[in-house]
């Protein structure tokens, strides 16, 4: 159970201008700027529960997620996780946590992943027996079997991405944080990545949170959406609610011959010329397949194409309806 | 049993960090080749200031070794096994710490585990090398107690400088840039410690006792093992260098709870 309330941070960003002149002048007299990270952030996810964490760069999400893993501690307000304060038992409390930096590795570098996999069981001091346990479940699952004797260097990204999740995963936390897992992943491997923890979730009930900029992750994974923007939390609810109340757009290409195309409500032409248009469909009012209809029978199409009303879009609107 | 597991587990990160080391060989006999050959120099030039003076404030040369092996034995065995203070912003810098903070460990324990620089042993062998020349010819009755003092100057000796290196981390999280003046302490502590701290006159030898305690690990036991002055205070002073850990270790954790409120 992670409880967060009112939680607020805020930065102090150091300004000055290039050049040396101002340069030399910051060593006497600094400009600071505020920057008002995270804004009485308040959630609750509770057990088992798998949440994406979305918002443009600068949002407050890697702020969010220091916070709840123990790395920073708020300005002001309370954090609750497993009964637990995360920046007063730190110790405690990220035994009970997984965190995977999508950009960082914790792998070592020159050894096989094997070797850092039992460094890292001593370090969490799990039981020799939980420890092989597992591991051969991680390795199953995650197919590294033969990935285990490799040194880290020489791994696929989308290799390492497997080994660094199985790597955060041996001590089995409850929560899981997971920031950006798929950045820079092939389709294969972001499948396997995503299937995975579709499947911890189901059967171990790890509660995940995740933090990406791939809305397919977010299609794919997370039944609940937190969106963040300047600092605040803007939506809290499921994708499904979420695609219903918010007009989704459709572009639809026409290629026709001979006629005029019709003025239809819910339509606007955003692209016209002879033989050819291009219409945005507020699939609302108008639902293609009635736009379609709509249009064929005035004109003879010879092509049709169309495209959006992806969570890209969903989110692209998300962020223009809240000026973020 | 809290402390032998830390110790066991320690141990399976040098292990660890040897195995990383081997992957490199040539580089890594390179590395600690060009260590050696470094202090070489420093060795060289203590040699060539006795070719003409034989005398430093009434040391001979052999008294001088021996107290130019204890501080570069000390030095390097701190640089080795500390050395993760010495590259804190670095550390900082790729998001290292981010993880130590997500690991059931205590801070200090990860960035000691973070590195150990099995090249900088080196210096080492060098240092162990002229220690073997000053023993016998430094003209020290060497008795159990004078044994002892010798090993406590050598273990004072890493405390002070992987202390001086603690300060410097702590530095780290206040600012990344500008820290070289911490080289003073470091390095130059090594250089200055080449001789006995009195050469350099009474205000110096008075920075070296009271603030960075450099002259506690050798002057005033040397004045001991060479039977100048036999007092007790003497005797006790590489301890200083132990104590010098207490406000590095306050001061490291202002700088943690720092980080921890600004992140960066």
């Amino acid at each position: 159970m992670i409880t967060m309330r009112e939680i607020s941070k805020s930065f102090r960003v150091s300004r000055r201008k290039a050049g040396f002149a101002a340069a030399a002048k910051a060593l006497f007299h600094k400009e600071y700027d505020v920057v008002q990270a995270l804004d009485r952030v308040s959630f609750t996810i509770g057990d088992g529960e798998m949440v994406g964490y979305i918002g443009p760069n600068g949002a407050g999400k890697s702020s969010t997620i220091k916070i709840m893993s123990g790395i920073l501690t708020p300005d002001s307000g309370q954090c609750v996780i497993n009964g637990r304060v995360p920046w007063k038992n730190r110790v405690e409390h990220v035994r009970e946590i997984g965190v995977v930096f999508g950009q960082r590795s914790q792998l070592w570098w020159d050894v096989p992943v094997a070797d850092s996999f039992e460094l890292l069981r001593d370090i969490y001091q799990v039981p020799e027996q939980t420890y092989r346990h597992n591991v051969e479940e991680l390795t199953e699952l995650l197919d590294l079997s033969t990935l285990l004797r490799t040194p880290t260097r020489q791994l696929s990204l989308g290799q390492r991405m497997r080994c660094e999740i199985a790597a955060s995963l041996l001590h089995g936390p409850k929560v899981l944080f997971l920031d950006e897992p798929t950045i820079g992943l092939d389709a294969v491997s972001k499948l396997a990545v995503r299937e995975f923890i579709k499947r911890l979730n189901r059967e171990k009930k790890t509660t995940v949170i995740l933090t990406t900029h791939d809305m397919q992750d977010i299609e794919a994974l997370a039944s609940r959406i937190l969106l963040i923007g300047r600092g605040r939390i803007l939506m809290d609810g499921d994708l499904q609610t979420l695609k219903k109340e918010n007009t989704v757009y459709k572009t639809l290409t026409v290629e026709y011959s001979g006629g005029q195309l019709p003025q239809l409500a819910g339509a606007t032409v955003q692209q016209s010329r002879p033989g050819r248009a291009t219409l945005r469909l507020d699939v609302g009012v108008l639902p293609v397949p009635e736009a379609i209809a709509a249009i064929s029978r005035q004109v003879g199409v010879t092509d049709l194409s169309v495209t959006g009303g992806s969570v890209d879009d969903l989110v692209v609107s998300l962020y223009q309806k809240y000026h973020i | 049993m809290k402390a032998i597991r830390a110790i066991r587990l320690y141990g399976k990160f040098v292990s660890m960090h040897l195995r990383c080391a081997m992957q490199y060989k040539v580089s890594f006999a390179l590395t600690m080749l060009g260590q050696f050959l470094t202090s070489f120099s420093a060795l060289l030039s203590v040699y060539f200031l006795f070719d003409r003076f034989h005398g430093v404030e009434g040391f001979s040369f052999s008294e001088v070794l021996l107290c130019f092996s204890v501080v570069l034995l000390s030095f390097s065995l701190a640089e080795c096994f500390a050395r993760g203070f010495d590259r804190f912003s670095v550390i900082i810098s790729n998001g290292e710490f981010d993880r130590i903070l997500t690991r059931p460990r205590n801070e200090i324990f990860q960035v000691l585990t973070h590195t150990v620089e099995f090249s900088r042993l080196g210096r080492l062998v060098q240092a162990v090398l002229v220690l073997c020349y000053a023993l016998p010819t430094s003209g020290v009755y060497w008795t159990v107690d004078r044994v002892l003092l010798l090993v406590l100057m050598v273990l004072g000796g890493v405390a002070l400088f992987s202390g001086l290196f603690l300060v410097y981390a702590g530095f780290c999280f206040f600012t990344i840039e500008g820290l070289e003046f911490m080289n003073i302490f470091t390095d130059g502590g090594r250089e200055f410690g080449s001789y006995p701290m009195s050469i350099y006159g009474k205000e110096l030898l008075r920075f070296f006792t009271f603030v960075v305690p450099l002259a506690c690990v050798q002057y005033y036991p040397l004045l001991y093992l060479l039977g100048r002055d036999t007092s007790f205070w003497n005797y006790a002073a590489p301890l200083a260098g132990f104590v010098f850990w207490l406000p590095a270790w306050l001061f490291w954790r202002v700088g943690v709870r720092r980080y921890k409120s600004t992140g960066s």
